[in-house]
């Protein structure tokens, strides 16, 4: 009986002890959720939203800082820090503001701190000053409503606000960061290294081209989809480093995967490769403007303002070789100059004509008064785009057997687009790419690449070549101002049928978007190349 | 004595003067850094406005006289590609590389001199003739490989073991020790701030993390000294003093070490000493294989960015620290050579 009770005593106590320590022990790892590590080949350069324009950083900041209007899994517009917007009149836009937000330091999130912000992205040292070339005034209405004058007419101004993160103005005051930091003083600006913002995570440390920690913000607004506690960010610039990193387990998600790299990952069983089409359109772009080519054997004229001689060339690059061989499967062949989910792309247009046997080509060519052919320069970079110079070396090829001989010119990025952008255009023939990342729609292209170069306007400023078609010009403005979505869609056919049936561009193809994870990683790939944390899950 | 002293610091300042107007006028065939500040969408004049702001178009002359005022009173500007000061960054990164390049010149002497040594001594043991082997293989393969090797051997696979490591059929070590002894791939693990110093030889993680990157950046210096030890010692084991001892019957532990191995050291101190500064401006690569987050890896990254600050700056600052080795050398030198201070004695300049 002595011994029953000693025993009962005990085991209670155990039970006791068990049912104490349960809690503790399983409490902690229920409440901290899971830490995730990755990398990428390069840094976050700045924790200041507005200090560069890169597809990464703005990305990456909105873990942070968020937008009025967010994009969702798809890309499209969904509501953030703003529930409602649109546009009271033609000129005036609306922006009703999500009530009971807090700023990661626990103020309230008012209209205040959208003005503040908006005005700080307008001003000294911000390089996001392109998404308000429209603007005119910005005011705020109500604590929890701002509006927003427009110049002319603006259908995207919420689709290209969607990257621009908003900032604590208390915090940014308080701190002296109320403008960006200014490169040509020598102090830095507090924004530079820290951040206040109301996204799902938070700042928690940085060590700037080392590692970057945030943590998962508790009093979120939103519901997280992610079960994350922690974030570590680290940059390993030596792309087999990071690969080896991603097998050995040391980090969770590699974002920037170089190609030659996808068939080990895919075959590792602990890791897989997450890929698809980015919304990038790589094109080769013709001189459509001088009289004689800068860098040609044809004298006294331009051979590329015959439309024939343009046809032949781009009827005689096999994009899907190119697909083939230089990039490993890795690419989406294109007819068009934008990619399949921006608004605006036309379906039943993207079909490139056939690809004509070398006689027939050279019969176009003769007929154009080039029957032994000619010699141009081809200019390309050689770190911009996946694979850009072999892609040229494929074209160069090509192109030889219709007696085009192409000179490559290839050269780091850094020097090239100085050379082939305007104001110097310094090229016949080159290569570039182009995402309308910022406002998901047509429009962006039209007004960038295809638009007649005018400096005032500041259309066509990305059109090195001038291509300059009158009819489609007219059609680009109205497309911009037009707000019924009926008659807007066909006239972006009819713009659309205007540039490709002019051969004013060869599009070659959308390249692939590549990232890596370890096989207990969910997450989701937008083809804007934007990896966002919030939809993270750690098995 | 101080007139040479400051001979020597005039000489020096000449000297980084031209280091910095080479990497200046160098600069202008980098690149556009503008076109890697701004965004896609930005438009054409205002790219040209901050190209103003910078100061980028004016002549490269201006440009020179402005960095080397500006550096003199330590001021050094922002970084074009991060807005944060150019010196803090240098500031915070070298720690790191001075560690390493410390790590790398230890594991370089204490394994080179004993091999130099042994392989001296027995140039016809088998044991020696693996060490030359070895050493041919750290003077040819270019430091990435070596670093990729290591990073697969010891980082990968340890981590991606199935069955562990068995001989004759007996597990020695399984999975879970392989992975326990695996070393890091990146990074310098965890550092811990002693008043701005951040040290990784502190904690466990930060220890292993310096492995590996250190034996990388240390095998060509390692080779060197085995070799000139192995020289030197087959050299002095054939002169007559050593001889003599072993006639008088000294044992051959003090023959090797006390005599023989202390009269080869000279050359070994001599380059080694010129080669620390060797390890420290050829951490660029070994830091970039590793993602060793120091002032080489910096300079990498602003090369790529175009970030002219930066890389004036750390070319000033790698000029600088050949100016002071060559000067301590120097001074080395005068405090040990007897001639050089008779020299100067008798009123001869050096």
């Amino acid at each position: 009986m002595k011994f029953e009770t000693r025993r009962m005593i005990m085991a209670g106590g155990a039970a006791i002890a068990l049912a104490l320590s349960a809690p503790f022990a399983a409490a902690p790892a229920e409440a901290q959720g899971k830490v995730f590590r990755w990398a990428n080949d390069g840094d976050v350069n700045s924790m200041d939203p507005y200090a560069r324009n890169e597809t990464f950083l703005l990305a990456f900041l909105q873990n942070i800082y968020e937008p009025l209007a967010r994009r969702d899994k798809k890309s499209q517009l969904e509501p953030g820090l703003a529930v409602k917007w649109g546009q009271t009149a033609p000129t005036t836009w609306f922006f009703d503001l999500r009530p009971g937000v807090k700023f990661h330091d626990g103020t309230p999130f008012t209209a205040d701190d959208v003005v503040f912000s908006l005005n700080r992205a307008n001003g000294k040292g911000s390089n996001m000053l392109g998404y308000f070339a429209t603007v005119k005034a910005i005011r705020k209405v109500s604590d929890l409503r701002v509006e927003v004058d427009t110049n002319v007419p603006d259908p995207l101004l919420a689709s290209k606000w969607a990257q621009l993160g908003m900032m604590s103005k208390a915090w940014a005051e308080k701190n002296k960061a109320e403008t960006v930091g200014d490169l040509t003083k020598n102090e830095e600006n507090f924004a530079t290294r820290n951040a206040m913002g109301t996204g799902p995570f938070v700042l928690k440390s940085r060590e700037p081209d080392v590692k970057t920690v945030l943590e998962a913000n508790k009093d979120w607004w939103d519901k997280p989809e992610h079960n994350l506690s922690e974030v570590v960010f680290s940059r390993i610039a030596n792309s087999a480093t990071r690969v080896a990193a991603l097998r050995s387990g040391e980090i969770d998600m590699v974002y920037t995967v170089p190609p030659q790299d996808t068939d080990t990952l895919d075959k590792d069983p602990n890791t897989k490769v997450i890929q698809g089409p980015e919304t990038r359109v790589v094109y080769l772009g013709f001189d459509h403007k001088r009289d004689e080519l800068l860098y040609s054997n044809v004298k006294g004229k331009n051979p590329f303002k015959d439309k024939r001689v343009r046809e032949a060339i781009y009827r005689s690059i096999d994009v899907e070789a190119i697909k083939r061989t230089v990039m490993r499967n890795q690419s989406y062949p294109t007819a068009l100059m934008v990619a399949p989910g921006i608004n605006g792309y036309t379906k039943e247009l993207d079909k490139r004509p056939a690809l004509l046997k070398p006689d027939d080509a050279k019969k176009l060519l003769a007929a154009a008064g080039y029957p032994n052919g000619f010699e141009v320069t081809l200019d390309c970079p050689t770190d911009r785009y996946v694979n850009d110079e072999k892609i040229c070396q494929a074209v160069v090829g090509m192109l030889a057997r219709i007696g085009v001989k192409i000179n490559l010119r290839a050269q780091t990025r850094l020097k090239y687009f100085a050379q082939i952008l305007l104001p110097k255009a310094d090229t016949s023939f080159w290569m570039l790419g182009w995402s309308p990342a910022a406002t998901f729609d047509v429009h962006d292209v039209f007004i960038s690449l295809i638009q007649t170069p005018n400096s005032e306007t500041k259309k066509g400023q990305f059109n090195p070549g001038s291509y300059s078609n009158a009819k489609f010009d007219e059609l680009a403005d109205k497309v911009l101002v037009e707000t019924d979505v009926k008659k807007r869609n066909a006239m972006i056919l009819e713009a659309t049928k205007l540039y490709t049936e002019d051969y004013a561009y060869i599009p070659l193809h959308q390249q692939a978007l590549i990232w890596a994870a370890r096989k207990n990683i969910d997450l989701v790939q937008t083809a804007d190349n934007s990896f966002q944390l919030r939809w993270v899950k750690v098995k | 004595m101080i007139a040479f002293l400051f001979r020597r610091l005039f000489q020096g300042a000449i000297v980084m003067l031209t280091v910095a107007l080479v990497s200046f006028v160098l600069f202008n065939y980098v690149g556009d850094p503008i076109n890697g500040m701004v965004g896609q969408d930005t438009s054409l004049q205002d790219r040209e406005k901050l190209r103003e702001q910078l100061g980028l178009n004016d002549f490269i002359g201006v440009r020179f006289a402005r960095f080397v005022g500006n550096a003199v009173q330590g001021n050094f500007g922002l970084s074009y590609r991060t807005a944060e000061p150019v010196l803090r960054m240098i500031m915070e990164r070298l720690p790191a590389t001075l560690e390493l390049s410390l790590v790398a010149a230890l594991f370089a002497v204490l394994v080179g001199v004993p091999m130099g040594v042994y392989s001296g001594l027995y140039p016809k043991r088998a044991l020696s003739r693996v060490m030359q082997a070895v050493s041919l293989i750290g003077i040819s393969l270019p430091t990435f490989l070596i670093g990729i090797i290591l990073i697969l051997t010891f980082a990968v696979l340890p981590n991606t073991c199935r069955s562990g490591l068995s001989i004759g059929g007996v597990v020695v070590i399984d999975c879970s020790l392989l992975a326990w002894l695996a070393l890091p791939a990146f990074g310098r693990g965890d550092v811990v701030d002693l008043g701005g110093w951040r040290t990784g030889f502190l904690t466990a993680s930060g220890l292993k993390a310096v492995i590996l990157p250190a034996v990388t950046l240390g095998l060509f210096q390692l080779t060197l000294i085995m070799r000139i030890v192995r020289a030197e010692m087959l050299e002095v084991m054939r002169t007559d003093y050593i001889k003599f001892a072993r006639a008088r019957g000294i044992r051959s532990r003090n023959i090797n070490f006390g005599h023989a191995l202390k009269n080869t050291l000279v050359p070994v101190i001599t380059i080694t000493g010129l080669q620390v500064g060797q390890i420290i401006a050829f951490a660029i690569i070994t830091e970039t294989v590793f993602s060793w987050p120091g002032v080489g890896q910096l300079f990498v990254q602003s090369v790529s960015a175009a970030d002219m600050p930066v890389m004036a700056a750390y070319l000033s600052f790698i000029g600088l620290l050949f100016v002071v080795i060559n000067l301590l050398v120097d001074l080395f030198y005068y405090g040990v050579d007897p001639r050089l201070r008779a020299a100067q004695a008798a009123g001869k300049t050096v």
